[in-house]
């Protein structure tokens, strides 16, 4: 048995040396200040990556998380609490860690409209957006717990987005996208415009408490301070987990080989009896629910909502960081969010331009490795099958 | 309503679908001849309407001071470098993914526009804020009634009309417009029948563009202001109109960018108390139509070929 386990399985520690190596390359990149370190750990970081992938080490850790997915998710959540810990007081690294973790959430979702489904969504912002304006509607009006707002905000993005559906259902490729870049334009102009949500100031979201925890205020555990955004930090922790499960559950179930059919040939699809209609509505809903609990958190931990936030630029943000990740590929995804919230943070020489940066290198990306960073593996129908 | 308010708006409307019938004609060209649609098309209308302005600012600056010479100038320019800027876009970015999967062309051309689109914000002057256009055409106008006929307007409609006669005198009565016809009906025999498919391609995106590069010209004028955003807009308009009228047709796309206007101006004088929410109504329409007809108000023949 034990001979058998070792030919045509691949090993662990690939996976445990990857993960290690780039947690600690992030809390030494989001410890550094000076731009001229930033730019070099940066430059570094590149380095080390295109060396391993001419190595071909890439292929192995990869294959160490398809095999070991379980144990490495647990390595994942240990490095992200390893972080938190190490910056336990710096409100800046903290907020800007929730941010990558809750544009996690809200990518996982795009990831099952356009990675599973092939629903295209250009207005992944927009639904964002009506998270956090959930929250700071009903956090500001009602009594509401706030935990049920989050789930409200999920709710109310997948609701509105159910106006979308018919639409959605009866265009495909182009002119869907049309609808919901037509959506997300009509969404931004409708907040700038509207004086009961705050036209284009926008409004104050009050922040969260549960069962009288105040969230923004700082904790003394046993002697240790630790920075308010810490309980953010451990929600958005929680979130992501959550929907990290459901997303891949949902990829491994008869329902994502449904999904999956569904992308690759349509019309095969239907000619298999697959419900077309029930089946993108499905992907459709799930994803702007996964959107707008992401979007209710992000309000909440800002403190603040304005329309400038949610543009149509914001969400070809969103769409980016898919396209980097590699479509499909959830790993993928939570590595390109960081690349893409953290590096403009720490090198606020880019910032500006950061809209412009983002779109042409997804130009590259489509041009010279369409399938992303990290390509969605075949998938495995049984524990240790070799495709 | 009184007869003079109604020729007003009927005039609005009128200058409005004359701009959304060139965007929506370039969307209709490039369909046509590569069977994709390029989303940035929008933003090279920006990018035309800040040449133009660029234009303007330079001959100010050497001290020509006659208007209708500087609009001439600030249209060739516009249209010359648009068209320059469509053929390199197709020569680079669309022609080498026509075996991609269609996802990719999509992204590509969206995210090129975003790249011009910020390109404009970033690296022209100021380019975030919104940049007041010269009002070059004579500002005379004749009172008819309540109607105020504005001379600029009817020299802008004009125009847009001559622009259209002279493409579809191009289309149906030269060679190069029947070697564009026949790309678009089947390329392969096209090429059987020795036209030069690349340069077909290449003339056509060209054409296209400096039509949206002339559009962007005439919303300067029109609103006597331009803003980086107006590509955006327009764009996602201009492809609705093209949708309308069904893609690939000329006539179709002008049908659907008076159509467009029609609405537009309809939905304004219906609901006058909300008349801030004009764009949010255009928008609402554009969602409507795509799920009233989605292939357009003639639909497509051709059955899907699997």
């Amino acid at each position: 048995m034990a001979a058998g386990r070792n030919d045509g399985r691949a090993a662990l520690w690939p996976g445990v040396a990857a993960l290690a190596v780039a947690t600690g390359y992030l809390i030494a990149l989001l410890a550094v200040e000076r731009p001229a370190v930033v730019i070099a750990l940066l430059a570094a970081g590149i380095a080390v990556v295109v060396a391993a992938a001419w190595l071909g080490l890439f292929g192995r850790v990869s294959a160490a998380f398809a095999e070991h997915e379980n144990r490495l998710a647990l390595g994942a959540v240990t490095a992200a609490i390893a972080l938190a810990a190490v910056f336990h007081e710096d409100h800046f690294v903290l907020l800007l860690v929730t941010t990558v973790l809750l544009y996690s959430v809200a990518t996982l979702g795009l990831n099952i409209q356009f990675g599973y489904a092939g629903v295209l969504n250009f207005a992944g912002a927009s639904f964002f957006g009506i998270g956090a304006y959930t929250s700071a509607v009903l956090n500001t009006h009602t009594a509401i717990p706030h935990l049920v707002v989050l789930l409200i905000g999920g709710l109310l993005a997948a609701v509105i987005g159910s106006l979308l559906l018919v639409p959605v259902l009866r265009t495909r490729g182009h002119y869907a996208a049309v609808v919901t870049i037509a959506f997300a334009l009509l969404l931004k102009t409708f907040l700038e415009v509207n004086d009961i949500l705050g036209g284009p100031q926008g409004m104050q979201v009050p922040s969260m408490k549960i069962l009288g925890w105040s969230f923004n205020d700082n904790i003394e555990l046993a002697g240790v301070s630790l920075s308010f955004y810490m309980n953010y930090f451990v929600v958005s922790l929680l979130l992501l987990i959550g929907a990290f499960i459901v997303v891949r559950r949902l990829e491994r179930s008869w329902v994502g080989l449904n999904l999956d059919a569904l992308r690759l040939d349509e019309t095969a699809a239907s000619c298999f009896g697959l419900d077309i209609a029930r089946w993108k509505i499905t992907a459709f809903l799930i994803g702007n629910f996964l959107i707008g609990i992401a979007g209710a958190l992000f309000g909440m931990v800002g403190g603040f909502v304005a329309p400038n936030n949610y543009t149509f630029a914001d969400s070809l943000i969103l769409v980016s960081i898919l396209l980097l990740g590699g479509i499909g590929n959830p790993w993928g995804l939570v590595v390109a969010t960081f690349i893409v919230v953290v590096v403009p943070e720490k090198l606020q020489a880019i910032q500006e331009y950061r809209f412009l940066l983002y779109a042409a290198m997804v130009i590259a990306v489509l041009l010279f490795r369409p399938e992303g960073l990290l390509p969605r593996p075949v998938r495995r129908y049984f524990p240790g099958w070799q495709p | 309503m009184d007869l003079g308010l109604f020729a007003q708006y009927v005039m609005n409307g009128l200058m409005l679908g004359m701009m959304y019938a060139l965007v929506a004609v370039g969307f209709t060209l490039f369909f046509g001849v590569l069977d994709v649609i390029k989303f940035s098309h929008g933003d090279v209308l920006t990018v035309g309407a800040f040449t133009a302005l660029a234009t303007f600012v330079g001959l100010t600056g050497i001290g020509l001071r006659s208007p209708w010479l500087e609009l001439v100038v600030m249209l060739v320019a516009a249209t010359g470098a648009m068209a320059l800027l469509g053929m390199l876009i197709a020569r680079y970015l669309v022609m080498p993914l026509r075996g991609a999967p269609p996802l990719n062309t999509l992204l590509i051309t969206l995210m090129l526009g975003t790249v011009l689109r910020e390109s404009v914000r970033l690296f022209y002057p100021q380019g975030g804020n919104p940049k007041p256009f010269p009002a070059l055409l004579p500002r005379a106008s004749i009172d008819l009634g309540d109607f105020n006929l504005r001379l600029d307007n009817v020299m802008m409609l004009a125009a847009g009309v001559a622009a259209i006669v002279a493409l579809q005198y191009l289309l149906n009565r030269t060679k190069l417009g029947l070697a564009i016809r026949a790309v678009a009906q089947d390329e392969e025999t096209a090429r059987t029948m020795g036209i030069n498919f690349t340069a077909i391609v290449l003339v056509t995106f060209a054409i296209g563009s400096g039509l949206a590069a002339f559009a962007g010209v005439m919303n300067g004028l029109y609103y006597n202001e331009i803003n980086f955003g107006i590509g955006l807009y327009l764009g996602v308009i201009g492809f609705s109109a093209a949708i309308i009228g069904g893609l690939g047709s000329i006539y179709g796309a002008i049908l659907g960018g008076l159509l467009f206007a029609a609405l537009q101006t309809v939905g304004t004088v219906l609901l006058p108390f909300a008349s801030a929410y004009k764009d949010v109504f255009a928008f609402a329409v554009v969602i409507a139509i795509m799920a009233w007809r989605p292939t357009g108000l003639i639909r497509e023949k051709i059955s899907e070929r699997v």
